[in-house]
């Protein structure tokens, strides 16, 4: 029983976590932004604006909601409520940090320990789609359905490379859980000769997974370069024209929290996720409920790194063609990632030997 | 009854009111989007089954996957109510007739099948991905090799299909 | 550990999820101000009026993708299990995996012969 409640208490707090960071975000998109552009960002609300989230998210409330004529309102209301769910989901298999110990039973800091970990977060973000389709379709607009059908078409495609550069992961774990492969990035020496201990991570072995996994990831939130859907200079609002008040707001919101969460299975996958260069040191000397929250803040440093990553890629990089969108995700990525499963393949056949 | 049988009873309840309501929408979204939470409730059924990867690999190609390639193909349909063709009584008296058949014909199928022994589920490690693919590729790799030539001509033929006007 | 209770904790953080959109929803539902005309309520088109709807046939490009995205996908997922028992199966799990892919890059490679990926 005490499990359960420990898995609603981290539920609840992941759920808040997520919302503030996603609020943060775009905060800090704007201070990114505007320190790339030399402005000053948003200053207002707040000292250094640090309300201003908070004054975004009222104003997004106190709007006006518009349910267009024509459009079919059930599915109108439906899509942004679809996509916020799917990216509140995705982190139930992320271990966020090493065990904690109550009356000396270990909790696993981690909603959902299945044992299909990361094909679960494939799973849930392949239902994102329905997300964008069904809105776009519903708004009954035309660029809104251009929209959502170069999203969906985007996504889908950019989902196999992903789907492949995880498979030589696995390949090397032997373990579809999350949890294990987080685990086995703790322990064994970098290249098997290396003496830090905590460093034996993935991106070492797999540099080009990992590219292909970020290039991925980044098409998955439809994040600049290739947020071609909702491409302003061609389409208006994307998938979104129509929406106004806070479901407008569901869908910008759950982009921050899909970056979050990415980041997140990023460093999960490819930088040992918990794991550090001391921690083994430190759960010797520690209480583990304290080595616990250390290193769930090495996982959110590393994913908030990423978050930052993606806003300087945004304002750095212009947007792609939609040809070239599709040929780069089909003709590159997707032969890429093959041939990394194969030299994968290779490599650990040669040197288990 | 236990907790497992109630959520049996409450997913199976769900899954066929979804499959109904796939039939009875008059909007083909909508029988589109009752399809995808039926095949929710089928993975569902799995999860019940410990069959964990084929319930998450259910959801990811039939849900994530196939499902999206329904709805493209009913959008690009021309949805407007004008343009809904109306089909002769006739032919709607023959689909009754042998829609009616049909049923009675899964009537009686199901009537004469055994029910099998119920094992108990959660002691079985069959679903998991680690035995499947240890059955997969050790007992069954000519199906397997098969498939992937299954695969081949499938791909084939949607672009034959897809780019046909080139030839014309 | 319990397999049942990790399936539980996603359902419940399905209902957290589902709790909060429901919430935002009525909250904005009832929170912003409402004076809707005709003008408001029209299909945003950049200011013209709008001919006809959106319920329109888009490109068979986008279908051709999603077909294709469905073959690959499951050949992707025909992949997970080899990759789990990668280690137990051995050279012989590999080269029989290197013949599926092979049959898969036959049929990638007429994929782009024709032109099918082509976005003119």
């Amino acid at each position: 029983m005490f499990l359960l409640i420990f898995k609603i208490a981290l539920i609840v707090i992941l759920f808040l976590i997520s919302l503030g960071v996603a609020a943060y975000a775009t905060y800090g998109e704007r201070k990114v932004a505007a320190f790339m552009q030399d402005r000053i960002g948003p200053d207002r609300a707040g000292p250094f604006g640090l309300l201003q989230p908070i004054a975004d998210g009222v104003k997004m409330f106190m709007k006006e909601e518009i349910i267009p004529n024509v459009s079919d309102k059930l599915l109108f209301i439906l899509g942004p409520c679809i996509f916020m769910i799917t990216a509140l989901m995705t982190s139930a298999v992320i271990p966020w940090g090493t065990a904690m110990e109550f009356d000396g039973v270990k909790y696993g800091l981690q909603v959902a320990d299945i044992n299909i970990g990361i094909l679960y977060v494939f799973g849930v973000v392949s239902l994102g789609v329905y997300g964008i389709m069904i809105g776009g379709w519903a708004s009954n607009n035309k660029f809104a359905l251009l929209g959502a059908v170069r999203a969906s078409s985007q996504m889908i495609s950019y989902e196999l490379a992903m789907g492949m550069s995880l498979i030589a992961i696995i390949m090397m774990s032997g373990s579809l859980s999350l949890n294990d492969i987080v685990a086995q990035q703790g322990q064994g020496k970098l290249y098997g000769f290396i003496p830090v201990s905590g460093l034996n991570w993935n991106i070492f072995y797999q540099p080009l997974g990992f590219i292909i996994f970020l290039i991925c990831a980044f098409a998955e939130c439809n994040r600049t370069p290739f947020d071609l859907p909702e491409c302003e200079t061609e389409l208006v609002g994307g998938y979104h024209t129509e929406y106004s008040s806070m479901k407008l707001g569901l869908y910008l919101f759950a982009e921050y929290i899909n970056m979050f969460v990415s980041g997140a299975i990023i460093s999960c996958l490819y930088f040992g996720g918990y794991n550090f260069p001391g921690l083994e040191y430190l759960s010797t000397v520690l209480n583990p409920n304290l080595v616990s929250i250390i290193s769930f803040g090495a996982l959110f440093t590393k994913a908030i790194f990423f978050v930052f990553f993606f806003m300087w890629i945004r304002w750095t990089i212009p947007r792609f063609r939609y040809d070239q969108l599709m040929k780069l995700g089909w003709q590159v990525l997707l032969p890429l990632s093959i041939l990394n499963v194969l030299l994968t393949g290779g490599g650990l056949t040669i040197f288990s030997k | 009854m236990g907790i497992s049988q109630i959520i049996f009873y409450m997913l199976a309840a769900f899954t066929l009111l979804s499959a109904l309501f796939v039939v009875f929408s008059k909007n083909p979204i909508y029988s589109v989007l009752w399809l995808i939470l039926c095949f929710f409730s089928i993975a569902g059924h799995f999860v019940m089954l410990n069959a964990q990867f084929l319930a998450v690999v259910h959801i990811i190609v039939y849900s994530g996957a196939i499902m999206v390639l329904f709805l493209f193909t009913v959008m690009l349909l021309n949805l407007n109510s004008e343009t809904e063709p109306h089909k002769p009584t006739l032919l709607k008296f023959a689909a009754v007739l042998s829609g009616g058949a049909l049923f009675l014909i899964i009537i009686a199928a199901v009537r004469s099948t055994m029910p099998a022994p119920y094992v108990a589920p959660q002691l079985s490690e069959v679903g998991y991905v680690k035995n499947i693919g240890m059955k997969l590729y050790r007992d069954y790799t000519l199906p397997f090799e098969v498939a992937s030539i299954l695969f081949l001509s499938a791909m084939i033929g949607s672009v034959v299909l897809a780019k046909k006007e080139r030839f014309n | 550990m319990n397999v049942s209770v990790d399936y539980i904790a996603i359902f419940i953080q399905f209902l957290v999820g589902f709790g909060f959109v429901a919430t935002t929803m009525v909250a904005t539902h009832y929170l912003g101000p409402k004076r809707k005309t005709a003008d408001k309520l029209a299909s945003f088109e950049c200011g013209i009026d709008s001919q006809g709807n959106a319920r329109l046939p888009f490109s068979i490009k986008y279908f051709l993708t999603a077909i294709l995205f469905v073959m690959f996908d499951v050949e992707v997922i025909f992949m997970y299990p080899w990759a789990v028992n990668f280690k137990e199966l051995g050279s012989t799990g590999f080269i029989e995996m290197l013949l599926f892919i092979g049959t898969l890059l036959i049929g990638f490679a007429y994929i782009i012969k024709r032109g099918a990926l082509k976005w003119e």
